[in-house]
């Protein structure tokens, strides 16, 4: 569905025309207050819904921990949930997992820091600017397709083993997810726009930082959200060979001493902490961007 | 005096797409507008009005032939030639005030001068109330107010106006006819607003206009100007007056032509 693939911040607050219309009613500067009814039936639908998200987890738990109960297969290759978490909490107590896990942290902040401030900008002279996009099109779109896994052999001998190689592998596919949202965003401002803001005065560089940026932002917040999937991943394989920490070297360091368990302990937290980052960022944009609610026709 | 606003003999042709022929937009056109005059652009679809609305606000440039506001050339895009859009073209992250203040804040006048004039021009156009709502939370006829307030409160020296009020129900359009026309008004010491109107209602430019330049497509030609001679101020009594009919009729015997047959 729409939440799992994570990319449609688009139904959020299903404000139809309808619904705009009818709050014309009264010119006051809120809202007319709920009706009980109307938030009641609104908080059971709320609860329901999270009820039916954890559903199939629980259900996969309760199903995996009765297989290996009954021994219905390897435990050896697959610890049962029980042990997992026993596992799980020995890693928290020990610190051990959130030290790895800060240290991944921290790498996806810089890369996608960096990723940021190099994408956006560029995004959006290439977005605004034909001529631009066409001189550097070419390169990006042969550099595009280069797995960052590719880019660990290179990186190491540029950056050697470590935190450098990590951020700068992780970086490159942040990087592109950035910089084609940026892009398809600016190409998607409606044309009227800064058009409208040139008849009232503004020079083409207001209209850069006045329209083009604040209409790409939804935009930019999608390629935000898919660029910290795409960083998990790359994250991941760039820690296995190339670090001595994070979540990725947890894992792989636990593979050689075969602890199945703690090695699905690591993998379930890149999971649940993916998934609260996306869910951070849904709620940030929501925030930030109220007017988001109905901005395409 | 020189005029307003002067076409001479302006010619456009669209840039060939992908190995087509070049498009004729626009052949020939000149006609002038003086001050507080309003005209109307009347044809049909496909004639050239938005063209010539682009060329008179500087997005596009002539082909042949000059356009002067107040006998400066045309050559880019400015304040001084205010545009309200068929959609609106409200920035949907700012507030109707904010909207509003964007034009004065660009002039560089201190925030709070913004903020009275964007309050007085929203209250003009009967939305006050609304001045902390997006754009979003309106209804269409409340969003091209806020656009008619934005361009208003700027005061451009020419009103180009694109169908504003195609995408409006028609109850509410006959209204907002009449509302253009006070906007437009005589207001603070300024004179009577200047305004090109694009429309391909013919009742709607017979109601609103001092003169009617009637188009014919392909490629966009000027073949009559009408003057509408209909006493102000327009009300629903000028929709019943013997000679709105009369222009009415006389000017929908010489489109008809034009009608596509469907
Ligand atoms: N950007 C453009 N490129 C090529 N042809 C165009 C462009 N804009 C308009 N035209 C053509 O010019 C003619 C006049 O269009 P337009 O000015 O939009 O007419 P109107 O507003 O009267 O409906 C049409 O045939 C249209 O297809
Ligand atoms: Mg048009």
């Amino acid at each position: 569905m729409e939440r799992g693939t994570g990319l449609s911040a688009e139904k959020k607050r299903p404000i139809g025309r309808g619904g705009a219309a009818r709050t014309l009613a009264t010119p006051s500067s809120k809202p007319p207050p709920q009706s009980d009814p109307v938030s009641t039936s609104r908080m059971s639908a709320r609860q329901s819904r999270s009820l039916r998200l954890i559903m199939l987890p629980l259900l996969i738990v309760a199903l995996w921990q009765l297989a290996a109960e009954f021994q219905l297969y390897n435990t050896v290759l697959l610890p049962p949930p029980e042990r997992v978490a026993t596992a799980a909490w020995s890693l928290l107590l020990s610190g051990e997992l959130i030290r790895h896990l800060v240290d991944s942290l921290r790498r996806i902040a810089v890369a996608n820091l960096v990723a940021f401030v190099t994408a956006v900008p560029l995004g959006i002279l290439m977005g605004r600017y034909r001529p631009f996009e066409d001189f550097m099109d070419g390169f990006l779109n042969i550099i595009r397709p280069i797995p960052p896994l590719a880019w660990i052999p290179l990186a190491i001998l540029w950056f050697g083993l470590g935190e450098k190689s990590v951020v700068f592998i992780t970086l490159i596919s942040a990087f592109f997810a950035l910089l084609i949202n940026t892009i398809a965003g600016v190409r998607s401002v409606d044309k009227s726009l800064p058009r409208a803001a040139l008849t009232l005065g503004a020079s083409q560089r207001d209209v850069i930082r006045d329209i083009i940026v604040p209409a790409t932002l939804p935009h930019i917040f999608t390629g935000l959200r898919i660029a910290l999937g795409v960083s998990w991943m790359s994250i991941v394989a760039a820690e296995l060979i190339a670090a001595s920490s994070g979540l990725g070297y947890m894992i792989s360091y636990y593979r050689e001493v075969l602890r199945s368990d703690l090695i699905l302990v690591g993998m379930l937290s890149i999971g649940l902490i993916g998934f609260a980052m996306d869910r951070g960022l849904v709620w940030l944009e929501g925030r930030l961007l109220p007017w988001r609610t109905r901005l395409e026709m | 005096m020189t005029p307003k606003l002067e076409i001479s003999a302006v010619t456009k042709d669209y840039a060939p797409l992908r190995g087509g022929l070049a498009v004729r937009a626009l052949d020939n056109v000149a006609f002038s507008v003086s001050e507080g005059e309003f005209v109307s652009l009347l044809g049909p679809s496909g004639c050239g009005k938005s063209t010539l609305l682009m060329l008179i606000a500087g997005f596009e440039r002539t082909s042949r032939g000059h356009i002067s506001v107040d006998g400066r050339e045309v050559t880019a895009p400015g304040a001084d030639r205010g545009l309200v859009f068929q959609d609106y073209a409200l920035f949907p992250w700012k507030s109707l005030i904010e909207n509003v203040m964007y034009g004065p804040l660009k002039r560089g006048l201190p925030r709070r001068t913004c903020e009275e004039i964007a309050r007085r021009y929203i209250d003009l156009v009967g939305i006050s109330g609304f001045e902390n709502h997006y754009p979003h939370q309106l209804s269409g006829g409340m969003r091209q107010r806020c656009a008619l307030a934005r361009s208003v409160a700027n005061d451009p020296a020419v009103l180009l106006m694109d169908e504003p009020l195609a995408a409006i129900d028609a109850l509410t359009r006959n209204t907002l006819q009449e509302e253009i026309l006070r906007v437009c008004d005589a207001r603070d010491g300024r004179p009577r607003k200047t305004v090109i109107y694009v429309t391909h209602s013919i009742d709607e430019a017979v109601f609103l206009s001092d003169r009617i330049v009637l188009m014919s497509p392909r490629p966009g030609r000027v073949f009559d100007i009408i003057d509408v001679d209909l006493p102000s101020p327009r009300t629903d009594a000028t929709r019943q007056h013997p000679e709105f009919h009369a222009l009415t009729k006389r000017i929908w015997e010489s489109l008809k032509i034009y009608a596509k047959p469907e």
